[in-house]
């Protein structure tokens, strides 16, 4: 038995390591695809050395409910796999968003198990199970909402009367429990664990319900640290190392990127989660001017005779699948001798990244993306800003206007250019419901239709000019 | 009281006191060198890979599939079996979707500089 033992402990040692390895490696563009493979071998290692694990019962029998744990992998294994191989590439943020609230979910469950086995011992050990059950089913219940917000299965944004009093009682209440739950130990009666997980699971819903728009990628971050942490404190509630460290791992480096989203957007992590962004906190009344339509004809020659074409997507291009038309149409422009570049906002798309990934899907080399610090400087000196997609991004109200609920959040400086494109479905507001101000100014002009039909007919007029 | 006959149903895992301590000690260290390590990883990160990133550490957290089936297979009762037959097939859908997911992201950033002619 001590063999085996000993084979499990080196197995998770080497798990551990291939997954801080693997994190790593995923941190640089050009190791980053072996990175997760190395991370992949370390969780079938540390699944398979699983299985072999002595049960406490009888010394030289293997865990009980063997078969049921294979059936219940390859259910669950199987069912994801397909889901994650078929989902299309613009909805990978629910994917994460749902797989994350999985892992969560699998926390709590574990702390379940171990409440009603009744085997644990020690002041800590019930306080991290505790925690780890909170945060575990607070990341399930909220992650299936922020998927089913993302999946459009649920209205955008939904608050109820008096919300961050309800949110501040719930959670006051869900607390109570819990430290309740730690202080009687192993005598708490079920009732109080089935309230305090059920609370833990509607305060996650009820959290969520309310967040909407460019807020949301930031939450599916926050709840993919939490996850982290859950299964590091569980981890030690089963004194199980590997699932400690991967855990915490995961918990700080997600609640860095969480952060750096937030900065992205200079939105601090408690507005997003108490104060949402709502389309009734209009900016300064009405936008003097009036919206200008430019057809694809005279945008196509616009960009055609420019030097300088700076294109900035947002989710619109990525939504009516338009990428790979819009690299079409770059090709062609540099064919005939523009200078043609990309600039993303940190939050554009609907995860800091997300965008980048649709134009490399695409085929758009990476030299001509930039950030928006790289290339804010050199709108002053482009001819043409073509915006496909984005609203809020390119509103300069976000840069004036103090009332406006965006107001700080740095944008892309599309107004500064000599003249500016803006390919747009129709006239709504948008994602956050705020009028757009850049839309109104003298050198704007809208291309209205959806970006993938727009951007076609730009590529045939500039292909008619030759 | 069925409390007190549990506890003495139950088994510790060291010895005496002094181990106890040491052991507590080496919980809190592995947290905080895992958390230092998770914080330096990422901090050095190009705003293109975020997304992968957060999608590769969410596979990563997939690991909680081997708690559940350390969980189940320690389960008894029909309930505690139930409870970890689900948490182990979240698990496995953590594990198994975050992988999935994270490789076709990274997918594409393969050969990205050589295709700027095609």
């Amino acid at each position: 038995m001590d063999e085996i033992r000993w084979l499990i402990g080196a197995s998770y040692l080497v798990a551990a390591v291939l997954f801080i390895f693997g994190l790593k490696e995923m941190s640089s563009p050009s190791t980053a695809r072996k990175g997760i493979v190395w991370a992949g071998v370390g969780m079938v290692l540390a699944t398979a050395v699983t299985f072999l694990t002595p049960g406490e019962s009888t010394l030289f029998m293997p865990l009980d409910n063997i078969i049921l744990m294979a059936i219940a992998i390859a259910i669950g294994g199987s069912v994801a796999w397909i889901f994650g191989k078929r989902v299309a590439m613009t909805d990978m943020p629910q994917m994460v968003a749902i797989y994350n609230g999985m892992g969560g979910g699998a926390a709590a469950g574990i702390a379940a198990v171990e409440f009603a086995r009744g085997h644990m011992e020690g002041a800590v050990i019930f306080a991290l199970a505790t925690l780890g059950a909170l945060i575990g089913s607070i990341s399930f219940s909220g992650s299936i909402v922020a998927f089913a917000k993302l999946q459009g299965l649920m209205n955008k944004a939904f608050r109820l009367p008096a919300q961050n009093a309800v949110n501040i009682v719930l959670a006051f209440a869900t607390f109570g429990l819990g430290i309740a739950i730690v202080w009687l130990g192993q005598s708490a009666p079920a009732w109080m664990l089935i309230a305090f997980f059920i609370s833990a699971l509607v305060l996650g819903v009820i959290v969520t319900l309310p967040i909407g728009g460019a807020d949301m990628p930031v939450v599916i971050s926050l709840f993919n640290a939490l996850t982290g942490l859950a299964v590091g404190f569980e981890g030690y509630v089963i004194g199980n190392p590997l699932l400690i460290i991967a855990g915490i791992v995961v918990g700080a480096a997600g609640t860095l990127l969480t952060q750096l989203m937030a900065k992205a957007m200079n939105r601090p992590i408690a507005n997003i989660l108490f104060q949402p962004i709502s389309g009734e906190a209009q900016a300064g009344g009405a936008i003097d001017g009036t919206m200008k339509e430019i057809l694809a004809l005279d945008a196509a020659m616009m960009m055609r005779y420019s030097g300088k074409v700076i294109i900035i997507p947002g989710y619109g291009m990525a939504v009516a699948g338009a990428q790979h038309k819009v690299w079409e149409m770059t090709k062609l422009l540099e064919d005939a001798g523009v200078d043609v570049r990309f600039a993303i906002h940190p939050v554009a798309g609907r995860m800091p990244g997300h965008m980048n990934v649709l134009l490399a899907e695409a085929g758009v080399p990476y030299e001509k993306i930039f950030d928006l610090e790289e290339i804010n400087s050199d709108f002053s000196q482009a001819d043409v800003a073509l915006v496909i997609g984005a609203n809020d991004v390119v509103n300069p109200v976000a840069r004036a206007d103090k009332s406006s609920p965006i107001y700080g959040m740095p944008i892309l400086n599309a107004d500064y250019a000599a003249q500016v494109i803006v390919v747009k479905r129709g006239q709504g507001a948008g994602y956050s419901g705020i009028e757009n101000a850049l839309f109104y100014k003298e050198n704007c002009h809208m291309l209205y239709g959806s970006a993938q039909k727009a951007i076609a007919d730009v590529i045939q007029n500039v292909k008619t000019a030759g | 009281m069925a409390a007190s006959n549990r506890l003495s149903v139950c088994k510790t895992k060291a010895g005496n006191s002094k181990e106890k301590i040491m052991d507590g000690f080496i919980a809190v260290y592995i947290f905080m060198l895992a958390a230092f390590t998770g914080y330096e990883v990422i901090s050095r990160v190009p705003v293109i890979l975020h997304t992968p990133l957060m999608s590769g550490s969410n596979f990563i957290h997939g690991v909680i599939l081997v708690g559940a089936m350390v969980a189940l297979g320690h389960a008894e009762t029909p309930l505690e079996q139930a409870i970890g037959f689900v948490a182990v097939l979240l698990g496995a859908a953590n594990a198994a979707g975050g992988y999935v997911v994270t490789e076709r992201m990274l997918a594409m950033f393969k050969n990205g500089k050589e295709q700027s002619h095609g």
